[in-house]
Parts: structure tokens; C-alpha cells; sequence
């Protein structure tokens, strides 16, 4: 069933993706034309196929739960776009 | 010979022996760099940075502690970051960032002498097959200024190729290190999933993605591999295996090396021309010994339609992190925090990275997760079954990288599912996590290059090198340099 342009709103939105109405209907014909694409696979039989996550299959390691890096505030808040006495700025969230 | 022709092999001989230093050398390059702007190959350029490193490289050959590539100059495609350098990803999201680190792969390279000559320009957080995808602009193909170069590692294919450096960085998620190889007429190689480290490595879709290498010549590549490979454990996904060096198969034959040829690869929509070099280039492995064997890759046509679950779906997930708070670009006009997120990621995303975030962000939502993704997974394993099946029969896998030499520029800019069929070839191989590689085999249409994929099993990288090497030294195609391109 192909996608509408509510849920090329909806979608836009769990995303965070400001979409303008004038480009939601070449967005919606592009989504449509990926999804006929996908469509393909949907029709193979794979009861009983285990899912492949990691290509050699296997689990991901854990570590041990130390500190292995210097603390680097400055260093690692040089590209904020807006901060303050070492905090992130954000617009007012909370009344 | 002039400099610039010859290999990293050949370089660290004459660096080693003192008949250039690495200073020279990067002037060298910078200069080729300086010549050849017009391939718009490179994102971020900081000569006194290159220089200083050059300089670092002399010191450590005056002192008699190098290596075999200190001092050789290399550059790196923008998905890794990187202390001395602007990291984008060719996103408009990141322009100017500099990193806090350098990526695993980069540091590691430096650690081995390595000069870096700058930051490769590439399709927009490595996702496209043209290199169009750019928020800087799209990359020449040296061979033919109209043709695309191939993506997403589409500057460092170009860079190669203009000998403006003599190994470039690149990463594969579907096909971006192979396909631009073969546009471009390079050899590039991507090793099994878990071998190179991602840890600085702009994150895609973390079930693929893959840092490997292009260079003009195989032995080139183990060389670099040789330093670049290897467990870290920064990334989790990285695979905890013994070092290994990778120029160990340099010197077999291929006498009675079974290669498998898939009948999937040879059918229809295969162009005739690339068709015709690749069949000369497997008989010229006959020739040299090598058995060809019919082997069926049934699934792998469903390759194209899992990866475009799996990708976006890992996209959207990982893309998550741009929202204009920590880093990146944000939106100078909005009235609250959800407003600024969404006009930030608006204006700092091109559109092919907004597809596949909505793309991802549709097959992971309620209702659709089972039916998608998990679904794209178990199909996944079918397709990698195959191969193992096939590696019951043959040593490696030989076929086509493309199904036609490279496109035009802005042949199939408009058209996103056209750009997606571009990796018919490489997208199996990349979601087997499989070593593959692109070896230049001949001429097409127009003249534009062909490259002969190679696939190996999983850990196999140092065979497929000894394979691609024994066919480079029967044959010279690797060796030709695009018209105009001194």
C-alpha cells in the first residue's frame, strides 16, 4: 500500500525533519518509488531465518566499565553552536 | 619515471634510501593537488599542517626509526575525523567541524609515517554512487570531466586516479570503495566487516560500514593495510584477531585457484563492453593457471531491496545526533527546541540523507519494525548462506563491479532509485561483510575504465591481495594514467 501525504507528515515529524508542503508531494513520490523497490524483498518465504545483525554473527563485546579518556570539556564543547559556563544552550523548555 | 607515477612501495625505497625526503614529496603533491582543483577532489587543504607532518617524517628517517610508509603522502576521505582538519562528511550539517580526536584509521596511518595531503570530498555522510551527493560539489572523473568518478568515495577514486595522491582513506557501506574504484580506474579494496576500526569513522549504517583503501596497485593496498588494520577497543564491532601481514600471498600463482564466476553477475543488464573486458580479464587468469567455475548467488539480486531497509534504517538512527545542540549547524530562526531541532536538521541535511533518514525512520516505527527490518535481516542471511555455499566450491569470487563503465553527471542526479540499482554487484558482498575489491581490468565505452570484483571469505583479504597482484603483473591496465593526466 502506498505511502500518503499524512505519512510523509507523520514520519517527517518522528524524524525532526521540517519538511515544507511544497516538498512533501516530490518527497512522497521518491518514498513510494524506494518502497516499491523494497517491496521485492517482502514476498520471499523466510519462516524459521534467523535474523543477520552483524555480518559474522557472534556478540558484541562489553568492556570493563573504566575511564579511559582524559576529561576534555573544552576541547569537546568547541563546535557548540551556543553555550555557557560549560553548558549547552537550548531554548527555555521548562516554564 | 616521474615521482608521482611511482608506487607507495617504490616511494618508501627512495624515502628510506634518502633520494627524496618527505618534505620534497609533499611538495610535490600539494603542488599536483594545486594543478588538478578542478576535479574538486578535495574538501579541506592546510599546506602547513601537510608540511609540518612531512617534516616529522624526515626527522624519524634522519633517526633512523621509520617505517616502511613514513613519510609516503596519503589523504583521507571526510567521513574520518580528524584533529588538524575540518570533518564534514560533505554535509552542510558539519561544515568547519573540527574534531576533539582522530579517528582509529588515522591515527594509525600517521603512527606508520604517514603524511596527510587533506580531506576528500564524497557523497553526503558516504551515501550515494556518484559523488553528486556532496554539499560541495560533485567530484570529476579524471578519466572524462562529463562521467561521474563513482561514489560515495568518490574523491578519493579521483585523487588516486589524478595521482594526486598515491593512497587515499575510503569507506564501504554498500559498494562506495569498489564502484568509484572502477569508475575511476583504481584499485580499492574493503576488508571483512570488523577489520578496520569505526571508531571515528562517521557513522552510516554500523552493520555495514567498513574503512578500506584505494591505491593504484594491490601490493600498494597490503602495505597500508598492513598499518591500518587491526583490533581496537574502541569499537565494538571490531573484530579481536592476531595482527596479520597482508603482503604474506604477494607472491603466489594462481595455479589451480578455483574462481567462481557467479551466472547471477553475467545476465542480463550487464553491459556488453564491461561484459567483453571482463571475460579477457578472467581468461587471462586461466591463462595464468586459474580454473573458472559457474557458482549460483541466488539471492543476491534481493541484495539492493535489504539494503535499502537496513541502511536507512541505521541512518535514521545514527543521523539522530544532529540536532543543532552539541555540534553542527543550527537554525538561526525558531520559537522553541522541538522548532529549532527540526528547521536545523531541514537545513543542514541535502536531500539524499533526508530520504534515507525518513526511509529508516518509516521502517522502524510502530507497526512496521517486524515487517521491515527484521524481515531485510533474515533475508540478509540468505544472501550471505550463498556465499558460503560458493566458498565450498571456489577460492574467490571474480565478476563485474558495475554493470556499466561511468555514467554522465546528472544522468541519474533526479532519478534516486536509478542511483540505487548502481550497486547491483557490491551490495551483496557488503551485507556477507566479505573482503571484496575492485581490480582495473580494461576500457568501455568512451574509453571510461572497467574494474573485475574480487571476493574473498570472511579474513581472506591477504589472498584476494595475492590474487589482484599476480593478475597485476600479467597485465598493465592498473598502470595507465587518464589522458591529460601527467
Amino acid at each position: 500500500m502506498p505511502l500518503t501525504l499524512d505519512d510523509v507528515r507523520r514520519i517527517a515529524h518522528l524524524a525532526r525533519i521540517e519538511i515544507a508542503p511544497a516538498e512533501a508531494e516530490q518527497v512522497l513520490t521518491q518514498l513510494n518509488g524506494i518502497f516499491r523497490l523494497i517491496a521485492e524483498m517482502q514476498a520471499v518465504d523466510t519462516s524459521g531465518i534467523e535474523p543477520l545483525s552483524h555480518p559474522l554473527g557472534g556478540n558484541q563485546r562489553l568492556r570493563e566499565d573504566a575511564v579511559t579518556e582524559q576529561q576534555a570539556r573544552e576541547a569537546n564543547m568547541a563546535n557548540a553552536p551556543a553555550q555557557e559556563h560549560g553548558l549547552f544552550l537550548v531554548p527555555k523548555v521548562i516554564e | 619515471m616521474e615521482i608521482h607515477q611511482r608506487s607507495v612501495a617504490e616511494l618508501g625505497r627512495m624515502l628510506a634510501s634518502r633520494q627524496i625526503s618527505a618534505l620534497e614529496l609533499a611538495k610535490l603533491y600539494l603542488a599536483r593537488l594545486e594543478r588538478h582543483r578542478e576535479l574538486n577532489a578535495f574538501l579541506d587543504v592546510r599546506a602547513e599542517v601537510t608540511l609540518a607532518q612531512a617534516r616529522g617524517a624526515d626527522a624519524s628517517i634522519a633517526k633512523g626509526e621509520s617505517g616502511p610508509l613514513t613519510g609516503i603522502p596519503i589523504a583521507h576521505k571526510d567521513i574520518f575525523v580528524t584533529r588538524e582538519f575540518a570533518s564534514t562528511a560533505a554535509s552542510r550539517i558539519l561544515e568547519g567541524y573540527m574534531s576533539p580526536f582522530d579517528s582509529t584509521v588515522v591515527e594509525r596511518l600517521a603512527q606508520a609515517g604517514m603524511v596527510t595531503l587533506g580531506k576528500l570530498n564524497c557523497d553526503e555522510f558516504a551515501m550515494g554512487s556518484s559523488n553528486e551527493n556532496s554539499a560541495y560539489g560533485r567530484v570529476l572523473n579524471p578519466w572524462d570531466k562529463t562521467a561521474v568518478p563513482g561514489g560515495s568515495s568518490g574523491g578519493s577514486a579521483a585523487a588516486v586516479a589524478a595521482r594526486i595522491a598515491p593512497a587515499a582513506t575510503a569507506t564501504d557501506t554498500g559498494g562506495s570503495i569498489r564502484e568509484p574504484a572502477a569508475f575511476s580506474g583504481v584499485t580499492g579494496i574493503k576488508p571483512t566487516y570488523g577489520r578496520a576500526s569505526r571508531w571515528g569513522m562517521i557513522a552510516f549504517a554500523s552493520s555495514l560500514d567498513q574503512a578500506g583503501i584505494m591505491t593504484r596497485s594491490a601490493e600498494d593496498a597490503a602495505l597500508i593495510f598492513n598499518a591500518m588494520l587491526g583490533f581496537d577497543s574502541k569499537d565494538s564491532t571490531s573484530v579481536d584477531r592476531p595482527r596479520e601481514d597482508y603482503t604474506r600471498a604477494l607472491g603466489i600463482d594462481m595455479k589451480g585457484l578455483r574462481i567462481g564466476v557467479p551466472r547471477e553477475f553475467f545476465s542480463a543488464g550487464l553491459n556488453d563492453d564491461v561484459e567483453r573486458a571482463l571475460r579477457e580479464a578472467l581468461e587471462a587468469c586461466v591463462r595464468l593457471g586459474a580454473r573458472l567455475k559457474e557458482i549460483s548467488l541466488a539471492n543476491a539480486r534481493l541484495g539492493i531491496p535489504v539494503y535499502y531497509v537496513i541502511a536507512p534504517a541505521e541512518c535514521s538512527s545514527n543521523l539522530s545526533r544532529f540536532d543543532g545542540v552539541r555540534f553542527g549547524h543550527r537554525a538561526k530562526k525558531f520559537s522553541d527546541l522541538a522548532e529549532m531541532i527540526k528547521k536545523s536538521r531541514a537545513e543542514g541535511f541535502g536531500p539524499e540523507p533526508k530520504r534515507r533518514i525518513l526511509t529508516g525512520t518509516y521502517v522502524l516505527s510502530h507497526g512496521y519494525y517486524d515487517a521491515y527490518y527484521i524481515k531485510a535481516q533474515q533475508v540478509r542471511r540468505l544472501i550471505a548462506d550463498d556465499f558460503q555455499r560458493a566458498f565450498q566450491q571456489c577460492d574467490i569470487i571474480a565478476g563485474p563491479v558495475t554493470t556499466s563503465v561511468a555514467f554522465d553527471a546528472g544522468e541519474k542526479a533526479q532519478d534516486p532509485v536509478a542511483m540505487y540499482l548502481s550497486d547491483l554487484y557490491t551490495i551483496p558482498g557488503s551485507l556477507a561483510g566479505l573482503p571484496g575489491m575492485s581490480v582495473p581490468c580494461g576500457f568501455g565505452a568512451r574509453g571510461r575504465p572497467v574494474g573485475l570484483q574480487l571476493m574473498a571469505n570472511h579474513f581472506e583479504e591477504a589472498k584476494l591481495l595475492g590474487v589482484a597482484h599476480r593478475y597485476q603483473q600479467a597485465t598493465d591496465w592498473h598502470l595507465r594514467a587518464p589522458p591529460g593526466i601527467d
